[in-house]
């Protein structure tokens, strides 16, 4: 960061990695900076060498970065967010590992195992990374693989589009990880809050790193609300009328809305403080008229409905799980979709609770928190419609149930903490402490993280072709529950003990016990990380004892379930005509559910192309380039992407042809294979028996 | 597909067979996009508000020293009438009006389009001339943002209609084509829809 700015490298120079700052001074927080740029850099190195080495890299280009389908652009997603998942994790353990050690004196008020700043780097990159290349990431990807199998559909309406979305989140979340190698992230939170991360106060790379990531993937997931609200508007199978839609639709057709709706607001927040510290703007500065009242209000505008688009896909997979593993209907559909929507509208009213302490008048407050509170109700009609869909049902504990029990549990205490802290008195009181920190914990890992599990848990099969281990999801689910409560369920304690969140250090020694607890769940935490590990990988050599090629591993009753395990690239050898509310379920009630389509055609797919890792590639070094002020870079860049949508334009493009012939090939081995499959019983799904083809004289969702 | 599904609006008619099919599904999509795309400008308009206020301005211009009423009216004439014209590409490609037309029209629009810019730029040029740079003040950095992120789109506008043309001469007048005629249309006139907010808002609201 000394000297002027080169022409050719702009702010880069040797001195920006974490091992010049280990080779300056050797202290914890350094081996600790340089021992995370040396994870990426090893696990980099070693990922090149094992795809050279197994000679993937043909396959992976082929198959996977240039292709359009929306099936496999969503396992991605999911792999990207747990990859991410895994960072953030580890941050989360560190930062609780320093606050065990960082009980200060009088005589030395500062401890622990990071330096301060460096604890600031970890929790704002921990809740960037979390927020917008976890969480994002898990639920896009979810609903990319699941919607259009569940709405009969053959792809997203935009296939090239969902690609392109894809690249901008992978580049923004590449703008994350190589912050971790070349220079410093922001220490401003997940919020990055002016005036603090304007030019005066945070000069260099930090913030910019993560205004950019956050400019392009929050891009990448407008377009992406964009692509599912068209295809769920246009795309559905004939006869899918709205209320025929699963209730995993439902939600994502929330989400697609809040998405279009909501994530502008961000995009508008983030180029504002861009314009601030790169053109000396005013929006936000403390001179010249700047207000930074005026971040805080755009930036909540999309911060809330952000929160609830994180939750409702989660609350579409309870509402899918909770049918299936009870081997009941779904209780009170309507009510269901009704609450979904209310959560979604009334999710753009509240976001003024974020900042109740900023000043505004009684008035203001008490109208948001009123309508905060009133939120609550239409998420618990969700919670009753869940537990009576259970109720008396057939329920199997398997891997997403136990999500689903923890959630239960867990995530009605987080609501009644949301409750409370929508009440302005007692906001007052204990907003900026981790009372806080522990309430949207206590919301988004019992809601978002084991929503989502579960659901990878649960449409796995259809993707691989085999079941996961439920001996070690289980166990993994277990843990999970176990770290949350033993990491998060201290903070509310110490939140109210007076312990404000952020804080690298404090100095009351009462703490103590408190911490090391947390302390405690985040081994927990790190164990949970292990495990969902160890279910993949034993699973995966277990694939041949776990597969269900029948395709309908735990008697479904939607359309995904009436497909291969691994399903095709078509999906649907027809499109299905759609006469009943789980239709899938409607034709296991009248008989045999896997009669062969009468006739097949030629089926038309999206042809690979390799539009969208080109956009991405330019936009990562687009990003990459502004953070550093390499301004040719950056201009080459940024004429780069309208330069290859404009010479794709010029193109006509062909789609792949998929002939009759082969499709009714697969499709009779199919329904072959499905005829010489053994049937297997509720009662031994869990077994080797289960191939994939139910007993469908047991269903009864 | 039945008649219900069809693109609504100044549709490609009959005789377009697939356009029309496809015109549903993307240009609804298009104007999706151009909805979120609203929100953006809609927090701009209230920033913009916010901003206009003795603390906003901060001691620097404010409307009366810088707004030129006289340039943003000829302003306006050149995007509406650049609005206009876009009907002749719209009823062009609707009647098979043939390539030569149809490129004179767009031409047409991409010109008066460009008299636009030329004139919003000649603005903002003698307004930073005169001390109203967007670093001047919080109400001069939102309407810089705001009124250049007009023009930003309209300059895009213009980037655009040059694409079909080329697409145009190249790939000649079909069905996908026609159907990215069709939302160029669509953006074409949101570009004016904003600007009468802008126009209303930004200019004779702090002048009136």
């Amino acid at each position: 960061m000394s000297g002027g700015t080169s022409p050719i490298f702009g702010n880069l120079d040797w001195n920006v990695t974490p091992y010049t700052d280990l080779l300056r001074d050797v202290n914890s927080s350094t081996i600790v900076g340089a021992g995370a740029a040396s994870v990426l850099v090893l696990g980099g190195i070693a990922t090149l060498l094992l795809f050279s080495w197994m000679r993937w890299w043909g396959p992976l280009y082929r198959n996977w970065l240039t292709s359009p389908d929306a099936k496999k652009i969503g396992i991605m997603y999911i792999a990207l967010a747990l990859v991410m998942l895994a960072r953030g994790i580890i941050e989360g353990f560190v930062m609780r590992a320093h606050q065990a050690t960082a009980l200060g004196t009088l005589a030395q008020p500062e401890g622990g195992l990071v330096a301060p700043d460096h604890f600031a780097q970890l929790f704002s990159t921990h809740g960037t990374i979390m927020i917008f290349f976890v969480a994002m990431p898990l639920l896009i990807g979810l609903i990319n693989f699941v919607l259009p199998q569940q709405l009969g559909a053959r792809d997203m309406a935009f296939p090239v589009l969902n690609q392109v979305s894809l690249g901008l989140t992978a580049a923004g979340a590449g703008l994350i990880m190589i912050s971790l190698l070349v220079g410093q992230f922001g220490t401003g939170g997940w919020t990055m809050y002016p005036p603090y991360t304007g030019k005066i106060f945070s000069p260099g790379e930090g913030v910019d790193y993560w205004l950019w990531a956050i400019l392009i993937s929050g891009m990448g997931s407008t377009l992406t609300g964009m692509n599912f609200a068209v295809t769920i508007f246009k795309e559905r199978a004939p006869g899918m009328h709205f209320m025929r839609m699963p209730l995993f639709c439902w939600t994502s057709l929330c989400v697609a809305i809040m998405l279009i709706y909501a994530m502008p607001a961000l995009t508008v927040s983030s180029a504002m403080l861009a314009l601030d510290r790169y053109a000396d703007f005013h929006f936000f500065t403390n001179d010249a008229g700047g207000n930074m009242m005026n971040y805080a209000n755009i930036f909540w505008m999309f911060g809330h409905p952000e929160v609830y688009i994180l939750i409702l896909p989660a609350f579409g997979v309870f509402s899918e799980i909770s049918s299936t593993f009870s081997g009941k209907r779904l209780y009170g559909y309507t009510s269901l979709v009704i609450a979904s929507m209310s959560i979604a509208v009334i999710s753009f009213t509240v976001w003024l609770h974020h900042f109740f302490t900023m000043g505004q008048s009684a008035g203001v407050n008490i109208a948001f928190g009123i309508a905060t509170m009133i939120i609550g109700i239409p998420t618990g009609v969700k919670i009753y419609d869940w537990m009576a869909t259970m109720w008396r049902g057939r329920v199997r504990i398997t891997t997403p149930i136990v999500y689903l029990t923890g959630f239960f549990l867990l995530f009605v205490i987080g609501g009644l903490s949301g409750i409370i802290l929508a009440n302005p008195s007692i906001d007052y009181q204990v907003h900026n402490s981790t009372f806080l920190v522990a309430h949207f914990h206590n919301v988004i890992i019992p809601g978002v993280l084991y929503g989502m599990l579960a659901g990878i848990h649960y449409w796995f099969p259809k993707a691989f072709g085999f079941r996961l281990s439920e001996t070690w999801g289980r166990r993994t689910a277990y843990l999970f529950v176990g770290g949350f409560v033993f990491t998060f369920m201290p903070l509310y304690v110490l939140g109210l003990m007076g312990m404000p969140r952020r804080s690298p250090t404090f100095q009351n020694p009462d703490f103590m016990p408190w911490m090391y607890i947390a302390a405690f769940g985040g081994v927990l935490m790190l164990c949970a990380l292990a495990s969902l590990t160890w279910t993949f990988w034993t699973s995966y050599r277990n694939r041949a004892a776990l597969a269900v090629p029948g395709g309908d591993p735990w008697n479904g009753s939607t359309l995904e379930w009436s497909t291969p395990a691994p399903v095709p690239e078509w999906t649907f050898p027809c499109i299905p005509q759609v006469t009943a509310r789980n239709e899938w379920g409607e034709r296991k009630r009248a008989g045999d559910p896997w009669q062969a389509p009468a006739e097949y055609t030629d089926i038309e797919m999206p042809a690979n192309t390799a539009h969208g890792l080109l956009i991405a590639i330019a936009a990562f070094a687009l990003g990459f380039a502004m953070v550093w002020h390499i301004w040719w870079l950056a201009i080459l860049s940024l004429l780069a992407i309208p330069g290859m949508v404009a010479l794709r334009g010029m193109r006509v493009i062909e789609p792949t042809i998929i002939p009759a012939a082969e499709v009714e090939q697969a499709d009779r081995r199919f329904r072959q294979q499905i005829a010489s499959l053994t049937p297997v019983t509720r009662a031994d799904e869990e077994t080797e028996r289960n191939r994939g083809v139910p007993d469908i004289s047991e269903f009864a969702g | 597909m039945s008649e219900s599904n069809l693109y609504p609006g100044l549709n490609l008619g009959d005789t377009h067979g697939e356009a029309h099919d496809q015109a549903e599904t993307t240009v609804f999509g298009f104007w999706v996009f151009l909805m979120s795309d609203l929100i953006i400008f809609g927090i701009l308009f209230a920033a913009y508000a916010a901003y206009l206020n003795p603390m906003g301005l901060a001691g620097g211009p404010g409307p009366n020293d810088l707004f030129d009423i006289k340039s943003v009216a000829i302003q306006t004439a050149f995007l509406l009438v650049g609005g206009v014209a876009y009907a002749g590409v719209s009823l062009g490609v609707k009647y098979k009006k043939g390539r030569a037309k149809l490129v004179a029209w767009l031409f047409l629009c991409a010109m008066l389009g460009t008299g636009f810019l030329f004139f919003e730029v000649k603005d903002f040029l003698s307004q930073a001339s005169e001390g109203g740079t967007p670093q001047a003040s919080g109400w001069l950095s939102a309407y810089w943002a705001l009124v250049g992120l007009h023009g930003v789109h309209v300059f895009s506008g213009i980037m655009w209609i040059l694409a079909m043309i080329g697409q145009i001469a190249t790939r000649g007048i079909d069905d996908v084509v026609k159907v990215r005629l069709s939302m160029l249309g669509v953006f074409w006139h949101f570009l004016d829809l904003i600007w009468v907010g802008i126009f209303s808002f930004v200019f004779l609201v702090p002048l009136a």
